[in-house]
C-alpha cells in the first residue's frame, strides 16, 4: 500500500471536505503570479479549472488538440447535470445525491469524494447561472428539473438537449475571458505527448504543434490533466473521433498509477452499426427509454425474415413481440440502468433476435405511446432526437420503431488520485473522466458534467494550493534541463519510429482490429478465457501494428495519420492493460459482467468479500508486467446491497 | 462618432438611412408622376411640378436629396468593396440560390442598374426643365398661374419614343427588385426587427416594391399604348 | 429505409499542402459506398484507399460526428455542410448524392479563415473575437443561488435558441461577404436576453463587432444565407438584435 496514499479527512463524511479546506494550505496571492500550472484538456474539467486558476491569479498554460477548447467531447453531453439543489421540495439533499451515485456505481467508489461532489453540486449550478448558462425554466422563471436515470427525485438541470454544450460554452466563456486578460496562454491544436519529472515532480509537458509538427517543451510549478476518457481503444464508440487516452498513458507510464481501467460504461441507446463502413457510433439520448418500449421477435423466424428484410416491423403482431425488459424486469421495466440495459440487448442478439442486417440491433417502439398520449406529446420531448435520428438512418422513427444497439461511451477508470486529486506522481494532478474517483462501476446519467465541474471549479482551485505552498521558492521551470531534453528525445525518437516503419497498412486497420477484440472480450460480458485470448491478440496486432503501419505524409506539417498513429500505439496497451484487469477482478459490478460471477438467472453478482477495492496498476517499463496495488475501500456510511431491478 | 461610421455596422446603418430617406422621396415622386396619367390635358401635373419646383420646403430639400443618392451609391461601392476583400479565393463551385434571394445577393448589380437608368432619367428631363431648357417647355396658364408645360416634355417624350418607354418600363422594375430587399432590410439594419416583425416588414416591402414597379411602369405604357386622349 | 450501393463517385477537392503553398484541385474515383454511410465516413474510406496507394490523405477537421462540436466544416457541391438543411457536414449521407456523381470540395473561403492544410482553415479568429467580450465577467465562487433571479421562461428559450451556436463557420462560408454577423449576434443574443449577460451587454456588443470589423470579416447585407445554412437555424433576429444593441450602446457615449 506504500504508493497509495488516498488522504481521506478523518471526522464524520459530512465534514470531512470543509474540515479539509480549513487545514490545507493556502498561497498567498503575490506567490500565485509567480506559479504556473499547466491544464491539458479543455472540457468541462479543463476548462473550468484552467479559468478557475487563473482567476485565483496563477499563471496558466491551456492546451487542447482540437482548433479551438469550445469543441471539447464533453459538448456532446445531451441530458442534463444533476445538483441536490431539492428545488422540487421532493426531499432530495446531498446525502441522496450521495447515496444514489455511490449504489449507482454499484460500491466501488470512494465515498469520502462522492459526498464532496454531491456537496459542491449546488454551487456548481449557482456558478453556471451567473455565467450565462440558458437552463430550462418554468413559466415563474425558476429553474427546471426532470428526473433521469432511474433515480427517485428530480434533479437534473438541463438545456435543451444541448446541456453539454452550454456548460461547456459557460467554461469556455470563463476560459476565454482569462485569456484576454493574459492570465491563459491557450494554445489550440497542440497535443501533449509526454509529462516531464524533475526530482520526481511533474515540472512540464512536451507537445506536438500539430499545425507545424514542432515538438515544444512546456515548464511549470504543477500539471494538470484534464483529457478524458479513453472509449476509443473499442475503435466505434460515441466519444469524438480525437478522444484519446494517451495524456493519461503517458502519466501512467511516469509513475501515475492507473485505476480500475476495466470500468468502462455501455450505453444501451445507440444508433447500431451498418456494414463495415461506420466510424463513429451516435447517443441517443437515455430520456428516450421513458417513453419508448424495447423489445425483439418471439420467434426466431420472424427475427430472420427482418435481419434479411423480407418484412419490416410493423407485420410483427403485439403478441408475436418480446419486450424483454419488461419481462425481465417488471418492476423498473424499460427504465432498468444502463449497464442492465446494454447486458439485456446482447443476450437477446447473441441469441439470434437481432432484427437488423447484422443481427445486432433491438427496437425501441414508441408506437405505444403515440397512442397513450399522442403524437404532439411525443413530439414536444423527443422531436430534435427523432428528426437527428431520422437524418442518420431515413427511418421515421414516428412510424416504425428505432432501432438502438449498447455502444462504448465513458470510461469510469482512469488515473488514480488521492482526495486532493493528486495522481501518484507529485504535482500531476487528474480530473475529471480522466481520474477514476467518483464513478465506481458505473456512472449514473447527469453525473458525468457535475464531476467534471466539481473538480475544476470547487475541489482543484483549492486542493492545489496544498501543494504548490511548498513550491513558492522553486524557481521558475527550466525547460532547458536535462529531464526535458531527454524527454523531448523520447517523444521525437518514438514519431520518428512510428514515422519510418513505412508498412503497408493504414492506422484505421489495426485500429479496427484492436476495436473488434476489445469488443469481444473485454466488452460487455467478459471471461477469464476471453480475456487471456484478448490479452495474446493484442500483443499480435500490436507486434504486426508496429511493424506494418503506414504513415503518409510529413512529420512538419498537420497530419492526420501521425497523430492517430500515435494514439493507436497508446490503445493497444490501455486495451490490454484493461483485460488485465477485468482478468483480475472475477467479480460482476457495474458495467463489468464476468460470466463467472453471476446468478442463476444470468443476472450480475457483485463479490464484495474479495473485491471491495481500486486496482491499481504500477507501470514496471516496457516488456514488463504491470503491479497491481490495491486500496481497500471503505464504507462507513452506507450498506452494501446488491442492485436489484426486478 | 468616427468610429461608428467606419464600423460594419455603422457603415450599414448609413446605407439604411440614406435607403430609407430615397424611399420617400420615391412614394412622393411616384405620385407626382402617376398624375400624367390622371389628366391628359396635363393641368394636374404641371400643377405638381410648379409646386414641386417653387416650394421652399422642397427647394431645400432638393441638395438633400441629392446628398442622400450619393451617399447611398458611394457607401454602397465601399461596401461592397470591403465585403469583397473579405474573401480573396472564391468558390469553384456555389450553390446560393436555395439559401438568398437574387435580389439580396445583386443590390449593388441592381442599384447599378437603377443609377444609369436614373442618370439617362434625370438628363432626359431634370437638366431639360431645370437648366438647359427645350422647346417644347411653353409656358402655360394653369388655374390662373403662369408655369412651364412640363408635361408636354414628358409627355411627348414617351410618345414619340417606344424605346425610351421600354427604358423606363425597366427602371420601373429594377427599382422594384431593388427595393425588394432593400425595404425590410433597412428596418433589419436600424435593429427595428424581430421574430413577429420580420413577416410585416417584409410582406409591406413586397407590396411597396410591387407599387413602385407597376406605378412607374404604368406611365410608359400608358403613352406607349396610346391610352391618352 | 434500405441502403444502396453507390458504385462510383468523383470526388474533386481543393488539395493545398499548407498555408503558404497554392493549392489546386484534384480529382479522385471512389467506388461502393453505401447510402447509409455518413458523408465523413466517405471521406475515411477514400482517405484509407489514398494512403494504400500512397498518396497523402486529404486532411479535414472533424471530431464528434454528432452534429454539436462544430468542427467539421466543408464545403460541399457549393453549399457549407452540403445538401441538406439543419446538419453539419459529418451528420450529412452519402443517400444525399447520385450514383456517377462529382463532388466538389472546398474549404470555408474567408479572409478571416485562412487555409491551414487541404480542407482545414484556422478559425481562430472565432475565439479572438469572443475573447473580447463573449463572457459574463465573474469569478468563480460568490455568485447568488441560481433561483434568486428569476427569468422569463420566453427569454431563457430565446436565449437558448442563439446560444445553439457551435461555432463551426458556417454562416461565414455562406454569405458572400464572408460576414460574421449570425456568429456574433448569437454571443450577444444569448448573454443580453438573460439577466447576469444584460449587465454588460454595451460594451460586449461594441467590442465584439470591433473585433469583428479588425479581423477581416465583411459586412451583413441581409441576403440571409447564414441562416439557411446554419446547422442550427440561428435566426438573423439575432443580427436585428446585435444592430440594435450596438447602435444603443453608441448613441450613449
Amino acid at each position: 500500500m506504500s504508493i497509495l496514499d488516498s488522504k481521506i479527512p478523518q471526522g464524520p463524511l459530512a465534514e470531512k471536505w470543509t474540515k479539509h479546506k480549513a487545514t490545507i494550505k493556502v498561497v498567498s496571492p503575490a506567490n500565485k503570479r509567480k506559479l504556473e500550472i499547466i491544464v491539458v484538456g479543455t472540457g468541462l474539467g479543463g476548462a473550468s479549472a484552467a479559468a478557475s486558476l487563473a482567476e485565483l491569479g496563477y499563471k496558466v498554460k491551456a492546451f487542447c488538440y482540437q482548433d479551438s477548447p469550445r469543441r471539447a467531447h464533453s459538448i456532446a453531453a445531451q441530458g442534463g447535470i444533476n445538483a441536490a439543489k431539492n428545488y422540487q421540495n421532493d426531499n432530495d439533499s446531498v446525502f441522496r445525491l450521495f447515496y444514489d451515485t455511490i449504489k449507482g456505481g454499484d460500491y466501488r467508489a470512494r465515498e469520502a469524494n462522492v459526498y464532496r461532489l454531491a456537496e459542491v453540486s449546488p454551487n456548481i449550478i449557482d456558478q453556471c447561472v451567473a455565467q450565462g448558462v440558458p437552463f430550462g425554466r418554468e413559466y415563474g422563471g425558476l429553474l427546471d428539473n426532470r428526473s433521469f436515470g432511474g433515480v427517485l427525485v428530480s434533479r437534473t438541470f438541463y438545456a435543451r438537449g444541448q446541456t453539454g454544450q452550454q456548460l461547456l460554452i459557460g467554461a469556455y466563456q470563463a476560459l476565454n475571458r482569462q485569456i484576454a486578460k493574459g492570465a491563459v496562454e491557450m494554445y489550440n491544436r497542440h497535443e501533449m505527448l509526454d509529462v516531464v519529472k524533475i526530482d520526481g515532480k511533474a515540472r512540464g509537458i512536451i507537445a506536438r504543434d500539430l499545425v507545424t509538427g514542432k515538438i515544444k517543451r512546456f515548464g511549470a510549478h504543477a500539471v494538470v490533466v484534464a483529457t478524458g476518457g479513453y472509449g476509443n481503444v473499442f475503435f466505434l464508440s460515441t466519444n469524438a473521433m480525437g478522444s484519446n487516452g494517451s495524456a493519461a498513458w503517458q502519466c501512467y507510464k511516469k509513475g501515475a498509477v492507473m485505476a480500475n481501467p476495466c470500468f468502462v460504461q455501455i450505453h444501451p441507446t445507440c444508433i447500431p452499426v451498418h456494414g463495415d463502413q461506420q466510424s463513429k457510433l451516435t447517443l441517443m439520448s437515455e430520456s428516450l427509454r421513458n417513453d419508448g418500449r424495447v423489445w425483439v421477435p418471439k420467434k426466431k423466424e420472424d427475427a430472420v425474415k427482418l435481419q434479411k428484410g423480407e418484412i419490416g416491423p410493423n407485420d410483427i403482431a403485439d403478441e408475436d413481440r418480446d419486450f424483454y425488459l419488461e419481462r425481465r424486469y417488471p418492476s423498473y421495466g424499460n427504465l432498468v440502468p444502463r449497464d442492465v440495459a446494454s447486458r439485456a440487448a446482447k443476450e437477446r442478439c447473441d441469441a439470434g433476435f437481432g432484427v437488423n442486417a447484422e443481427g445486432k440491433a433491438v427496437f425501441l417502439d414508441f408506437k405505444y405511446s403515440i397512442e397513450r398520449l399522442g403524437k404532439d406529446v411525443i413530439t414536444a420531448r423527443y422531436g430534435n432526437l427523432f428528426q437527428m435520428y431520422e437524418k442518420i438512418t431515413d427511418t421515421d422513427p414516428y412510424k416504425e420503431p428505432m432501432m438502438i444497439y449498447p455502444a462504448i461511451h465513458y470510461s469510469m477508470g482512469g488515473t488514480w488520485v488521492d482526495y486532493n486529486l493528486m495522481t501518484t506522481v507529485p504535482g500531476l494532478y487528474s480530473i475529471g473522466e480522466a481520474n477514476f474517483s467518483d464513478h465506481g462501476a458505473n456512472r449514473l446519467g447527469a453525473s458525468a458534467l457535475m464531476q467534471g465541474l466539481a473538480d475544476g471549479y470547487f475541489v482543484l482551485p483549492y486542493t492545489i494550493g496544498d501543494y504548490l505552498a511548498d513550491e513558492i521558492m522553486t524557481p521558475k521551470t527550466d525547460v532547458n534541463a536535462k529531464e526535458f531534453a531527454e524527454a523531448e528525445k523520447a517523444v521525437t525518437d518514438r514519431i520518428e519510429k512510428l514515422f519510418n516503419i513505412k508498412g503497408s497498412k493504414p492506422v484505421d486497420y489495426f485500429h479496427k482490429k484492436l476495436g473488434h477484440i476489445m469488443w469481444e472480450y473485454v466488452g460487455m460480458a467478459r471471461n477469464a478465457e476471453g480475456l487471456k485470448t484478448a490479452i495474446k491478440e493484442i500483443q499480435e496486432v500490436r507486434a504486426e501494428f508496429w511493424k506494418d503501419v503506414k504513415i503518409p505524409g510529413e512529420l512538419d506539417n498537420l497530419n492526420p495519420e501521425l497523430e492517430k498513429a500515435g494514439r493507436v500505439a497508446d490503445f493497444f496497451d490501455i486495451g490490454e492493460l484493461m483485460a488485465r484487469d477485468a482478468l483480475d477482478r472475477n467479480e460482476s459490478c457495474g458495467g463489468h459482467f464476468r460470466l463467472e460471477s453471476a446468478t442463476e438467472e444470468g443476472e450480475a453478482k457483485r463479490n464484495d468479500e474479495q473485491f471491495t477495492y481500486v486496482s491499481c496498476w504500477e507501470y514496471k517499463g516496457e516488456g514488463n508486467e504491470p503491479v497491481l496495488h490495491k486500496e481497500d475501500l471503505v464504507f462507513e456510511n452506507v450498506k452494501l446491497t446488491q442492485r436489484s431491478y426486478k | 462618432m468616427s468610429k461608428f461610421l467606419t464600423a460594419s455596422i455603422g457603415r450599414k446603418f448609413i446605407m439604411s438611412l440614406s435607403g430609407l430617406f430615397l424611399m420617400v422621396f420615391i412614394a412622393v415622386h411616384l405620385g407626382l408622376n402617376l398624375l400624367l396619367i390622371f389628366d391628359d390635358s396635363g393641368d394636374l401635373f404641371n400643377q405638381g411640378a410648379h409646386f414641386m419646383a417653387t416650394n421652399p420646403l422642397i427647394k431645400v430639400m432638393e441638395p438633400i436629396l441629392g446628398l442622400g443618392f450619393i451617399v447611398h451609391i458611394l457607401w454602397s461601392f465601399t461596401l461592397e468593396y470591403q465585403n469583397w476583400k473579405a474573401r480573396p479565393v472564391k468558390y469553384a463551385k456555389k450553390n446560393m440560390s436555395g439559401a438568398s434571394s437574387w435580389a439580396s445577393r445583386n443590390m449593388l448589380v441592381l442599384g447599378a442598374l437603377v443609377l444609369v437608368f436614373l442618370i439617362i432619367h434625370i438628363l432626359d428631363f431634370f437638366v431639360k426643365i431645370k437648366f438647359t431648357g427645350d422647346p417644347s417647355l411653353t409656358e402655360v396658364l394653369v388655374a390662373g398661374e403662369h408655369m412651364e408645360n412640363t408635361y408636354a416634355l414628358v409627355s411627348g417624350a414617351f410618345m414619340s419614343s417606344t424605346a425610351l418607354c421600354v427604358l423606363y418600363i425597366l427602371g420601373g422594375i429594377l427599382l422594384g427588385v431593388h427595393l425588394s430587399h432593400g425595404f425590410w432590410s433597412s428596418f433589419q439594419t436600424l435593429g427595428l426587427n424581430n421574430k413577429y416583425w420580420l413577416k410585416r416588414w417584409q410582406i409591406v416591402g413586397q407590396i411597396y416594391a410591387v407599387v413602385v414597379a407597376l406605378g412607374f411602369a404604368i406611365i410608359p405604357l400608358y403613352f406607349m399604348f396610346g391610352l391618352y386622349n | 429505409m434500405a441502403d444502396k450501393i453507390l458504385k462510383q463517385l468523383k470526388i474533386k477537392v481543393w488539395r493545398q499542402k499548407n498555408a503558404k503553398s497554392k493549392g489546386r484541385f484534384e480529382t479522385y474515383t471512389i467506388e461502393n459506398i453505401s447510402t447509409g454511410s455518413s458523408f465523413l465516413e466517405m471521406m475515411d474510406i477514400l482517405n484509407n484507399d489514398l494512403i494504400e496507394k500512397g498518396i497523402d490523405p486529404i486532411a479535414f477537421d472533424h471530431d464528434c460526428r454528432e452534429g454539436i462540436c462544430g468542427t467539421c466544416s466543408l464545403y460541399i457541391n457549393g453549399r457549407p455542410h452540403g445538401p441538406d438543411t439543419e446538419v453539419t457536414t459529418c451528420q450529412l449521407h452519402m443517400r444525399k448524392f447520385k450514383d456517377g456523381e462529382t463532388i466538389t470540395i472546398e474549404p470555408w473561403r474567408a479572409r478571416a479563415f485562412p487555409v491551414i492544410k487541404d480542407l482545414v482553415v484556422d478559425r481562430s479568429a472565432f475565439d479572438k473575437i469572443l475573447q473580447a467580450g463573449g463572457f459574463v465577467s465573474v469569478n468563480t465562487g460568490g455568485v447568488p443561488d441560481a433561483n434568486a433571479i428569476p427569468v422569463a421562461r420566453e427569454d431563457a428559450e430565446e436565449s437558448m435558441d442563439a446560444a445553439a451556436c457551435i461555432g463551426c463557420g458556417a454562416c461565414v462560408a455562406a454569405c458572400k461577404n464572408s460576414s460574421a454577423m449570425l456568429f456574433v449576434s448569437a454571443k450577444v443574443s444569448h448573454l443580453a436576453k438573460l439577466p447576469q449577460g444584460k449587465v454588460e451587454a454595451k460594451t460586449r456588443a461594441m467590442s465584439m463587432v470591433a473585433k469583428m470589423d479588425e479581423l477581416g470579416f465583411g459586412g451583413c447585407t441581409n441576403t440571409r444565407a447564414c441562416e439557411a445554412e446554419c446547422p442550427k437555424s440561428i435566426s438573423i433576429m439575432n443580427i436585428a438584435r446585435l444592430n440594435r444593441e450596438y447602435l444603443k450602446a453608441r448613441l450613449s457615449r
